[in-house]
């Protein structure tokens, strides 16, 4: 607090104490789950063209999640995330970006590259980790990223695009190209120093950031309520100065919309923002984990009640944009398109042995190289042993 | 020519860096208006603005995440941690996030602009934790370049060619120089090879191998080891990650001994990864056991700091040793 503000506090002569509940924070919800608009919500920019995109990308990001899902049970892809439940907190925050607009992920966030046109073969290579992948096959399913798409690729340990996000924004704004970063997370990533060291960084700096958490209830088994004490992570942003809104993360109307005015916000103002999205983990953490060892069915069944998916169904459907009919065409379609990408990907190479040296730096230095070269002899010597690349080597 | 010490050096560099090139931006604890504790970034932000050259909050994670992002975006981020025992907050940051960037994504993205530049070593009475040579533990870590100057001169090529490497760059500077080290350093915009060991004075009987400030201390003990008829070669190893095996190699067969002095605890030390490396590419040349002189196992201590540092004396005594083998 700077000399002027503290100078004008109001002054106490008792003690009184503060805590994260003195300051209210509303939520912003704009559709019901019927399908209906609250009366005096204030609608975000919308048209039929976008509605559809959107609506159409939800229903890409329900289907890949069922199918990889049982792709995985069935031992075909070693490992997957679903975002059942937050499908919407995603799509919803991608579409109201611009597509130039950096997106840096934690790794729950496929439904914002699916908005930006991350083609279906490109998650399966990825996922397969097969020669077409853009990763190079190097990391694990579900790490995404993409230079054209302008979507960082995914980093496993948890938070470190925090302050990374407030730094890209910072560069952006030097270059002054009127563009914003928009940064996920959640709520357990929300208690590594990286999100206090972030969130300070593009305070004090003045960057076009746009900070997303979704609060989602569960990180792996621990429940929020063992993540952290007080008032969410919209409170933090409060103490950090930082323009806070909380919204429900399931009305992907609320969430476009709070998405927009932040976005707007943040590159006239060059200032970060924050939007702490409500929402429920109605899946697994991913494929390795068991919900039913921390969590009742009764209280998954009450969050099954709040999809955001069917909620904009419905409310397309009062539209007359959208029938039952192109519903379940277009979840046909899906299906079918997801089963034959499996198999198309699952077959396709891995990545060249070359692949394995390349990329550590810019150049493979002298040291690398001659280590390279000693393997390679030791795979023609033993192609038996290794299978994947042994038949390739030059 | 110019005389100039160290940290003037230095700050030339990241002047000539600056003018260059309007992306590049320094940050870090202090280094605005203030120039630095040690002044290294002095009348940068006068000269380029607040905007290019700014105090960060007391964070190194925050600073190296920051720099990250601005890397990758671009920019090119000259990201100074305040002294390198406090760079473990950023730990994370470097080992987990820059260094394997451009490997992660399949060079969809990258961090190689940037540069961190860190003060390091003992001589200044700092104790525990204004003394430490952590350059072992990022040397474990594919995908970073870490470089050592020893002089002014060496300083303003290394920093520019690092700053302009397209690889991440840890630089150490050693902070006991920053004021006693002056010498000649050419006005002009100039790079020395990262990579690359240099053969400071050349000799036949034994080869000594150090980097930044040691390397004065390597010079006195030579000094002392020639009065008793024993030739010294002396190789500043410049860069430690990747390091300079053949210029080494080469020197060791030559002379067919080799000693390696370095201020970081002996144990895990970078000593021992070269010492392994010349044994394979030297084994039949070698006429003495590789000696390593170095700190001993103990945190860096304060009172003891003289008995603790591997000085010229107990180099010296190392190459006698190793001669008499």
């Amino acid at each position: 607090m700077d000399k002027a503000k503290y100078q004008s506090s109001r002054v106490i002569h008792c003690p009184e104490f503060l805590d994260g509940h003195s300051v209210e924070i509303p939520i912003l919800k704009i559709l019901k789950q019927d399908g209906t608009v609250y009366d005096t919500a204030e609608m975000p920019d919308i048209d039929q063209a976008l509605a559809l995109k959107m609506y159409k990308t939800l229903a890409f990001h329900r289907v890949l999640d069922e199918r990889m899902v049982a792709a995985q049970r069935q031992g075909r892809v070693s490992f997957y995330m679903t975002a059942l439940g937050e499908e919407g907190a995603v799509v919803g925050s991608a579409a109201g970006l611009n597509d130039k607009d950096m997106i840096m992920g934690q790794y729950r966030e496929q439904g914002a590259l699916m908005f930006r046109g991350f083609s279906l073969e490109n998650f399966m290579n990825q996922m397969f980790s097969n020669e077409l992948d853009l990763g190079k096959g190097r990391q694990m399913p579900i790490h995404y990223g993409s230079n054209e798409l302008h979507y960082m690729t995914i980093s496993s340990p948890l938070g470190t695009q925090i302050p990374q996000a407030a730094g890209y924004a910072y560069g952006q704004k030097l270059q002054g190209n009127e563009l914003c970063t928009l940064c996920y997370f959640g709520e357990g990533a929300a208690s590594e120093g990286d999100f206090h060291a972030g969130l300070n960084m593009a305070a004090v700096h003045n960057a076009p950031v746009i900070f997303f958490c979704r609060n989602n209830g569960y990180a792996i088994s621990t429940p929020s309520s063992q993540q952290y004490a007080g008032n969410g992570i919209a409170s933090r942003g409060v103490g950090y100065d930082i323009k806070t809104i909380r919204v429900d993360g399931n009305d992907i109307f609320a969430v476009l919309k709070a998405t927009q005015v932040a976005r707007k916000y943040a590159i006239e103002h060059n200032q970060p923002i924050i939007i702490e999205a409500m929402s429920y983990r109605l899946g697994a953490h991913s494929t390795s984990d068991d919900p039913s060892g921390y969590r009742t069915r009764d209280e998954e069944a009450k969050y099954a009640d709040h999809d955001p998916i069917l909620r904009m169904k419905n409310w397309l459907l009062a539209q007359n944009w959208w029938d039952e009919t192109q519903e379940k065409a277009l979840f046909d379609t899906l299906r079918e398109e997801v089963l034959a990408a499996v198999k198309k990907a699952e077959v396709i190479e891995k990545p060249p042995l070359e692949e394995l040296v390349t990329d550590v730096y810019d150049d493979v230095p002298a040291h690398l190289q001659e280590q390279y070269n000693n393997l390679k002899e030791h795979i023609k010597k033993y192609p038996d042993a290794y299978p994947v690349t042994a038949g390739r080597i030059k | 020519m110019a005389q100039m010490n160290l940290l003037q050096a230095i700050n030339d560099a990241l002047m000539i860096a600056m003018k260059e090139d309007p992306s590049v931006v320094c940050f870090g604890e202090d280094v605005g208006h203030f120039g630095g504790v040690f002044r290294a970034t002095s009348n940068l932000q006068e000269e380029f603005g607040e905007q290019r050259c700014f105090n960060t909050p007391l964070t190194e994670q925050g600073i190296m995440g920051f720099a990250n992002g601005l890397a990758a975006q671009g920019s090119v981020p000259i990201a100074e941690i305040q002294f390198a025992d406090y760079i473990f907050p950023a730990f994370d940051q470097i080992v987990n996030e820059s260094a394997k960037f451009r490997y992660r994504s399949g060079n969809e993205f990258n961090v190689g602009n940037l540069t961190i530049r860190t003060p390091y070593g003992g001589g200044i009475a700092g104790g525990l934790y204004h003394s430490q040579s952590p350059e072992a533990y990022f040397a474990h870590t594919p995908g970073l370049k870490i470089v050592v100057p020893r002089n002014p001169y060496q300083a303003k090529g290394l920093l520019l060619a690092a700053i302009r490497d397209k690889n991440p760059i840890i630089f150490f500077e050693p902070k006991k120089l920053y004021r006693a080290s002056v010498g000649e350093v050419p006005e002009e915009d100039y790079q020395l090879p990262l990579g690359k060991a240099e053969v400071v004075k050349t000799g036949s009987d034994i080869t000594l191998l150090g980097w930044g400030a040691q390397m004065e201390t390597i010079e006195k003990a030579a000094e002392m080891a020639e009065k008793k008829g024993v030739s010294c070669e002396i190789v500043d190893l410049r860069s430690i990650l990747p390091w300079d095996v053949e210029t080494v190699a080469a020197s060791v067969k030559k002379t067919g001994r080799l000693l390696i002095n370095h201020e970081a605890p002996l144990t895990g030390g970078f000593a021992g990864e070269i010492a392994a490396t010349i044994q394979d590419k030297c084994f039949l040349h070698l006429e003495s056991p590789i000696a390593r002189v170095c700190g001993l196992d103990t945190p860096f201590p304060l009172a003891h700091e003289k008995e603790y540092m591997p000085d010229e004396l107990k180099t010296f005594e190392a190459i006698m040793a190793a001669i008499n083998y």
